[in-house]
């Protein structure tokens, strides 16, 4: 059903890609396989819904509730889910719990997979290639990008998301934080100390 | 397949270059291929498998150089070619000239909420028995197929420990090449880093790998 480009006044103005992208979503809406209103969703959903501060959240609540904490080494997926938090790219949570012996740090080699209904979308760096490359094979060269440095006694353990299972690092509760609340606990859990490349209670 | 994806390991890449602050996107068009490509994968005309086969066999001078969401939006736009449901003719348009192939489903937007908060579980119930247990000792197959598989090339031929029993999950190997999900149990191996890359080192690395990527050590 061909017609001319009344509603798409500034095509002139638009980049290569951009124009790649109103072409297809031009094309997807009007064979009627995609509803407008279902894409305006899910880029709200993952805009605004859903982002890091699920995860920080699991994270205080395992901190400072030791029967949370057990139930997400046992069943994670069942634990976040009683947070509310479920779904794509979340389907069979795993949580990895950091100790003084141990450094737990998240990566997908062959593609992006990241737990999105705590973390979000990954970021750009989790998606590229150098990340990708290097993580499994010089973690600690890569940590030390992220300015974290461990000591040679402590295993780094690199986890590369090759099925469907999805990995939430819970970082170590920093130390001073004894009194803390949940809620005050949450706001130091950075998105990176939770893929492992930073620790809590330090900047991203 | 060994192509561009298959970055576990490799030398060459550079720094990583965190971004501070970095926003969820970059550009308008971003948000909309996101919105498009995960409406089209809840809409059953592949599956998640033969979409990231699809991704993997962009050229890598591409892979390894676009911007995420083109490596998305060109194995998008590749899937629906080939199945006819958009034609060259519709992309020179702009627009549908073809009359339309729909696929088995379409999300409506009122279904967005509840469809993402179920999400598409890969594990499956089986009557098969595991072949491996928590601490068996494995080696990982050599498997340089054209298709599909998830063990990566770093992980190929090497000695490692079954860490834990995932459960049956649909297997991508068949899945992604669209011969059905052949559910197969998964495992979570330990391989030693001084296994996988032969330097002294106390570090490890643990893959999820399905049973037919594993022997008895």
């Amino acid at each position: 059903m061909p017609h001319d480009d009344h509603d798409h006044p500034h095509n002139s103005e638009l980049s290569p890609i951009e124009l790649r992208v109103r072409a297809l979503e031009s094309i997807l809406v009007e064979k009627g396989y995609v509803d407008p209103a279902a894409v305006d969703a899910i880029i709200q959903t993952y805009e605004t819904e859903i982002g890091p501060h699920r995860g920080a959240r699991v994270v205080a609540k395992a901190w400072t509730d030791p029967a949370f904490a057990d139930w997400l080494k046992r069943d994670a997926s069942a634990a976040i889910a009683s947070l509310g938090y479920t779904g794509r790219q979340g389907e069979h949570m795993v949580a990895l719990f950091n100790t003084p012996y141990l450094h737990n740090m998240v990566v997908c080699t062959l593609c992006s997979c990241y737990p999105w209904p705590v973390l979000g979308l990954p970021p750009v760096w989790y998606k590229s290639p150098p990340y990708r490359a290097r993580a499994v094979k010089e973690p600690r060269t890569v940590l030390a990008e992220f300015g974290v440095t461990l000591p040679e006694g402590k295993e780094v353990r690199v986890w590369d998301s090759t099925a469907e299972m999805r990995y939430l690092v819970i970082p170590e509760r920093p130390a001073g934080t004894g009194g803390w609340s949940e809620e005050q606990l949450a706001a130091i859990v950075t998105r990176d100390s939770m893929i492992g490349t930073g620790v809590a209670g330090a900047p991203t | 397949m060994i192509g561009a994806q298959d970055l576990g390991g490799r030398d060459g890449f550079g720094p990583i270059n965190p971004e501070r602050d970095e926003p969820v996107f970059h550009a308008g068009w971003e948000r909309r291929v996101l919105g498009f490509t995960v409406a089209m994968g809840a809409s059953g005309a592949w599956t998640g498998d033969q979409n990231r086969h699809r991704r993997e066999r962009l050229p890598q001078d591409f892979y390894w150089s676009a911007n995420y969401y083109d490596i998305w939006l060109t194995a998008l736009t590749q899937n629906l070619q080939e199945r006819g449901m958009v034609t060259a003719r519709d992309l020179e348009a702009g627009h549908a000239i073809d009359p339309p192939k729909p696929p088995p489903r379409v999300l409506k937007g009122e279904a967005v909420a509840a469809t993402l908060a179920k999400g598409f579980p890969y594990i499956r119930e089986s009557k098969a028995t595991a072949a491996f247990a928590v601490g068996d000792a494995i080696r990982t197959i050599r498997n340089e197929t054209p298709g599909h598989t998830r063990l990566p090339a770093y992980a190929m031929e090497k000695r490692g420990v079954i860490a834990a029993v995932r459960g049956v999950h649909v297997y991508p190997d068949s899945n992604g090449m669209g011969q059905g999900e052949d559910p197969r149990w998964l495992y979570t191996v330990r391989f030693t880093a001084a296994e996988l890359w032969g330097h002294p080192s106390p570090d490890s690395v643990c893959l999820d790998l399905w049973e037919p990527y594993l022997v008895r050590a």
